[in-house]
């Protein structure tokens, strides 16, 4: 899932300071899973934006709506009746979201309530971690399941390098070595000889390198 | 112009507190009437957005009343009701309501005087902070709205 964590509340709320009436939208995707900007998240950033403005003797009108995704046209489209008459959009989705909610409200201000982290998953409840790089072209099928290109900190794909330290990463002794980790993990299964293979320079091309990414599936397509 | 009388919510956990306001009633115990009891299965069902909503609404104080660590009947309810006590107590100083007008209290159900102690201390604190800026009734009126003597 997409992880992300909510900005400080003074930081919302400067960015909202001049307006009277404000839709907060949450995101019923990956933001509810990591507990940043689902419905229940929504409900309380907006609570304490009612309070803080009562406070400042600048009232603010705040109502809620959480969209299935925010990631998605159809799933916005909803919100058309909504934000006729407010002033500001606040969008605690991904930065996924936000975009598409600034480019169909195109006369609205539209900001986001959340810093988008990285991609991972949970490890105990409340905790989130980084597992993918979003390389474009996965080679875990090489590293035993363990990805070098983010868990390890400098993204060696031929492993580990001279500061790896009883398990642990020469950046911080808290993060394990990743290149570590894939040896373990490979001597376990039998397949270190597949460690022996050199890994030839990655291909960037498949990741970041050239622009914004698109994925197609003609198929798919719906003709108009 | 009358003393201030705060209007305070307690969510009381039935297995514990809920159970020693009773008990603070059989003993004839006096305990502040500015507080408006509200039952929960278990003090680990509290939200952060229930807690705010109840600020909104224009309360002065709020406490979350649960066992003693280790008693929950739940097991670990009340340690997640504190943890998000001070979540909540965080949220309520960076808006500026502050967050002293919210508290956690261990209450077991054998100790009715430790019920209306509580009770007291919370009525005392909120009276020194005075009348929340969001309750528009500011010079709230507990006995007159059926706050309970026990
Ligand atoms: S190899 Fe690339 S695609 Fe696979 S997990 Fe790592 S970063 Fe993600
Ligand atoms: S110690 Fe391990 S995880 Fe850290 S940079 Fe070196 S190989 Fe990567």
């Amino acid at each position: 899932m997409i992880v992300a964590q909510q900005k400080p509340i003074k930081d919302i709320a400067q960015m909202i300071n001049d307006c009277k009436k404000v839709l907060f939208v949450g995101c019923a995707g990956c933001v509810t899973v990591c507990l940043a900007g689902g419905e229940k998240e929504t409900a309380v950033l907006a609570s304490a934006m009612r309070i803080k403005r009562i406070l400042e003797n600048n009232p603010l009108e705040a109502i809620t709506y959480t969209c299935t995704r925010q990631c998605d046209p159809e799933y916005i489209a909803s919100l058309d009746n909504q934000v006729k008459d407010v002033d500001a959009i606040v969008s605690l989705a991904c930065g996924v979201g936000v975009q598409y909610l600034a480019e169909r409200f195109k006369d609205k201000w539209v900001v986001p309530a959340l810093d988008t982290k990285f991609i991972g998953g949970s490890t105990v409840h409340g905790v989130w971690e980084e597992k993918c790089g979003l390389c474009g072209e996965c080679i875990l099928h090489r590293t035993g399941g363990i990805c070098p290109i983010i868990r390890c900190s400098k993204s060696i794909l031929n492993g580990p390098c001279g500061g790896s330290q009883y398990g642990k990463c020469e950046v911080n002794k808290d993060i394990d070595c990743a290149w570590q980790l894939i040896y373990d993990r490979m001597k376990a299964l039998g397949k270190l000889d597949k460690l022996m293979e050199i890994q030839p320079p990655k291909d960037w091309s498949k990741s970041r390198d050239g622009g914004p990414r698109k994925a197609i599936r003609e198929d798919v397509m719906i003709d108009e | 112009m009358p003393e201030f009388e705060p209007k305070i919510v307690a969510f009381c956990c039935r297995y514990c507190a809920y159970t020693a306001a009773d008990l603070a009633g059989s003993m004839r115990l006096q305990y502040s009437p500015n507080i408006r009891v509200v039952e929960m299965p278990c003090s680990g069902t509290i939200e952060h957005g229930v807690l705010l909503n109840t600020f909104e609404k224009g309360v002065d104080g709020v406490y979350i009343a649960g066992c003693n660590l280790g008693d929950c009947h739940f097991l670990k309810g009340n340690v997640r009701a504190i943890k998000r006590v001070a979540a909540v107590k965080k949220i309520l100083d960076e808006i500026g309501l502050g967050g002293d007008r919210l508290e956690f209290f261990h209450v077991p159900a054998s100790e009715g005087t430790k019920f209306a102690k509580v009770a007291n201390e919370m009525t005392e604190r909120i009276r020194q902070l005075g009348p929340s800026p969001l309750n528009k009734s500011a010079a709230g009126n507990a006995q007159k709205e059926g706050g309970q003597t026990a």
